[in-house]
């Protein structure tokens, strides 16, 4: 593909928090779909973004049992994008920094993303061709 | 001159710096920068006709392309049609096409 291109985000907000999390999926969805390739930097509370132990719940304040309650957990959203990586054929290579893992214990991700540290960072800024920081604060 | 993709995530009536943001935009503008000052989240909510819609619409004056996320706005109930003086409704994917045309980025 002429025009593909390779985007890095840095993501830092924990999920279920800020719908900076939600805009920060959607943009690597929307490149995902274009067949670029994307690189994302979790580091902070954004390990938790793809966290294997989430898991949806009732609403009994509202009476809805899970199916009704339909609770969306970012690690499915996490494993639709990588899946959708393979049908458009973009390399998606999602880091958790391995620091901010251990201080959270944070470690069991969904499979398709590796631990790295702020050296990958540096590897994916140079590698790209556009690098986007969604910082908290 | 450069490009720049400035995105606003925030609502001014809620943090205080946001329009120096919006300043910032529009200083770039003045310097002959081409500049989009893209909103999204509320972000959009000084879009709507208001006490701070005219600064959104100043900002524009300054010659600065300014976007709102149109998952943004309708998520919010407000309708295109509805929108400050030079701002227009956009899908997020124009921000993928700065960005994979080589803009500087910012978010705030």
């Amino acid at each position: 593909m002429a025009d593909k291109r390779t985007l890095t985000f840095v993501l830092m907000d924990p999920p279920f928090e800020n719908a900076r999390t939600t805009t920060a999926l959607r943009l690597i969805d929307l490149a995902v779909k274009r067949g670029w390739n994307v690189n994302v930097f979790a580091y902070e509370g954004a390990v938790y973004v793809a966290f294997a132990k989430q898991t949806p719940h009732e609403n009994k304040v509202h009476g809805h049992d899970l199916a009704a309650e339909d609770h969306p957990n970012t690690k499915e959203w996490v494993a639709a994008i990588l899946a959708q990586a393979e049908r458009t054929g973009a390399k998606v290579d999602w880091v958790q920094c391995g620091l901010c893992v251990d201080e959270r214990g944070a470690g069991e991700c969904i499979p398709g993303l590796r631990r790295g540290s702020p050296a990958d960072l540096v590897a994916f800024t140079e590698a790209s061709d556009n690098v986007l920081v969604i910082a908290t604060k | 001159m450069s490009k720049y993709l400035l995105i606003e995530s925030r609502d001014p009536f809620e943090y205080a710096e946001v329009p120096y943001y919006y300043d910032l935009a529009a200083s770039l503008s003045r310097k002959g920068h081409a500049v989009t000052l893209f909103l999204v989240q509320n972000g959009v909510l000084p879009v709507r006709p208001g006490p701070r819609s005219d600064v959104v619409s100043a900002v524009a004056r300054a010659g600065v392309e300014v976007l709102a996320d149109d998952f943004s706005l309708r998520e919010r109930g407000i309708g295109a049609d509805r929108l400050a003086t030079g701002v227009k409704p956009a899908p997020l994917d124009r921000v993928l096409d700065l960005l994979g045309e080589g803009c500087k980025a910012l978010w705030h």
